[in-house]
């Protein structure tokens, strides 16, 4: 065998097991898709991925929800839930990052210290008197859970990955402003805010993400089924039949998924130079 | 030097606005992460019903976890063996696909997003019912294996498998651990490579000897966030198999949520959580201990 041929070989090889691995990763995802078109006894019956027949009925019985509920009203408000705690987190955080990089103030470190010694404190230890704390205030059932601490700036995660952007910015800039007699408000605003677009867009995707899927805190203080988000919808469907019909569940299992990957397809720089370069856990 | 001096009072009085910026979170920290901490610390040794005002009962909640309720020890096990599966499962896998994709290929931009795909989905309930679906006894991981003919394996409903069935699929979504993993391997330098083939080192060895060291911050890292979301596990075992059969997968963080938000026990889901978190620091605190040996950092670890 030639050098060239050996060499065509090799990279044949290559790609067929990046084929495989492929096949292995996303096969589940596809399974669901189609699955999605078939009654009970073809997912049971076969191996076969194909439906028999592409019919959107299921995606349109899915839909229909339990009792009065729609996925409308699910889709509405896990939006409703998700998109003001996505820009309350990128809104708090993005200012606690600022006063973080550009200031020197009486006691920067020990304040550093225990923002990064809060992105190791678990959920699990503080979930059980912020339940209570909520239920002092009557936020049980309403979405203030969930926009308190984005509020409150509690994502350690993004300061830190926001200080770090910042402090590639050159100082330079703000000093100019200041020069010019703009406040450290404005200066933040107009000079540094726009150059943080790409750090800004990453850190609203992850929280985006991970505030969509999220399924304990919803499960803890959501109760009634007009607030339900998807997830705790999904889960009711399960529940509510006797003989689960397999292909309404995959429809609707695939409708929750699909937003997320609609996201993922156009903003896919953001999230694997997010992962990339600012070190987010996924 | 009166000027000099008007300057530096401006500084001043421009740093002193930085608490201003940080309100946000000085709030946050206080009533949402400081006080509910040091307040689930003293719930975990009172009597609390969410009814009832919490009544001191020192450590009853801890002797009854640790020696009549014969779940927790369970549960225990349950969440370190997920955790022993998962974490290394998890990082292993995305190294070796890592360190495969780190060559000249044309399109592995494209290969890297699909392989990212499973990681977009987290704890997604959508996910976790999919899996339940596939690995059901006459399900279409048995049909394949029966075409392949193997025999039929009780994924969800034998004990001895059902908790491995859940740490598979938190090992299939190792795409973002892959990213970073690939990010950090641009960044070995090419020249260490040359000279230790020049040394006569071949491809395994230059891999343990210059590949795994140069990117063990990122593994470290790694380790450390995998783990401490591990040992908090919840929405998988809970829509997948309800914790069965027999409590097989009755992990630490379904345990949490039946005593504290099915049963509103406050105190003792407290001591609970307090058992968690001190699982946390103690193998967080094991893995930075053991670091010194084995994670290098090119500035010594100061910047």
């Amino acid at each position: 065998m030639n050098k060239k041929s050996k060499k065509v070989w090799k990279l044949t090889g290559q790609y067929l097991v990046i084929f495989i691995i492929g096949v292995f990763l996303l096969y589940p995802i596809l399974f669901m898709f189609f699955a999605s078109f078939k009654s009970n006894e073809e997912i049971f019956g076969t191996t076969n991925l194909l439906p028999k027949s592409l019919s959107l009925q299921y995606y349109i019985d899915g839909w229909k929800g339990t009792g009065s509920m729609t996925y409308t009203k699910f889709f509405l408000n896990t939006f409703v839930l998700v998109v003001p705690t996505t820009l309350l987190t990128i809104a708090s955080c993005s200012l606690v990052a600022y006063g973080f990089a550009r200031f020197k103030f009486f006691g920067k470190k020990v304040l550093f210290m225990l923002l990064i010694a809060t992105l190791m404190l678990p959920n699990a230890v503080v979930i059980i008197p912020r339940y209570t704390l909520y239920n002092q205030f009557g936020w049980i059932n309403t979405y203030m859970p969930f926009y308190a601490p984005a509020l409150l700036a509690c994502y350690p995660f993004f300061i830190f990955m926001l200080i770090q952007f910042l402090r590639g910015i050159p100082k330079d800039l703000d000093q100019a402003a200041y020069i010019d007699g703009c406040g450290t408000f404005r200066t933040f605003l107009q000079i540094l805010l726009p150059l943080m677009k790409p750090a800004l867009f990453s850190a609203a995707l992850f929280q985006f993400l991970w505030t969509y899927n999220d399924y304990f805190n919803s499960l803890i203080f959501i109760n009634s089924v007009s607030k339900y988000p998807i997830s705790l919808a999904l889960r009711l469907s399960l529940d509510a039949e006797s003989v689960v019909i397999w292909g309404k569940m995959m429809a609707m299992a695939f409708v929750n998924v699909l937003p997320v990957m609609l996201i993922f397809f156009f903003a896919q720089k953001y999230f694997v130079e997010g992962i990339a370069t600012q070190g987010i856990k996924g | 030097m009166a000027k000099a001096a008007k300057k530096h009072k401006g500084i001043q009085k421009r740093n002193r606005q930085a608490y201003l910026y940080l309100l946000p979170w000085l709030l946050g920290f206080a009533i949402l992460q400081l006080y509910p901490f040091m307040k689930s610390f003293y719930y975990s040794f009172t009597d609390y019903m969410i009814t009832n005002k919490p009544s001191f009962v020192g450590l009853e909640n801890y002797i009854k976890l640790l020696t009549v309720d014969t779940d927790f020890w369970n549960s225990f096990r349950v969440t370190l063996v997920y955790t022993l599966y998962t974490v290394p499962g998890k990082l292993v896998m995305a190294l070796a696909v890592a360190v495969f994709l780190n060559r000249n290929i044309k399109g592995i931009n494209l290969i890297r997003t699909f392989y990212y795909i499973p990681s977009l989905f987290g704890g997604s309930v959508a996910i976790a019912i999919l899996w339940k679906l596939m690995f059901m006894d006459n399900g279409v991981i048995n049909a394949l294996l029966a075409t392949l003919h193997l025999p039929a394996v009780h994924w969800l409903g034998d004990k001895k498998y059902a908790l491995k069935t859940i740490c598979l699929m938190e090992i299939w979504q190792f795409g973002s651990s892959m990213v970073m993993f690939l990010a950090a391997l641009k960044n070995v330098p090419k020249d260490l490579y040359e000279s230790a083939s020049i040394d006569g080192a071949g491809k395994i060895a230059s891999f343990f000897k210059i590949t795994v060291p140069q990117i063990t911050p990122i593994i470290f890292f790694n380790m450390i966030m995998q783990t401490i979301q591990a040992l908090q596990n919840f929405t998988s075992a809970f829509v997948i198999t309800e914790g069965g059969p027999l409590k097989s997968t009755y992990v630490l963080g379904m345990k949490l949520y039946k005593e504290g938000f099915t049963y509103f026990k406050m105190g003792y889901a407290s001591a609970i959580s307090w058992i968690i978190f001190l699982v946390i620091m103690l193998v967080t605190l094991m893995l930075f201990r053991s670091s010194s040996g084995w994670v290098h950092y090119e500035d010594d670890g100061e910047f």
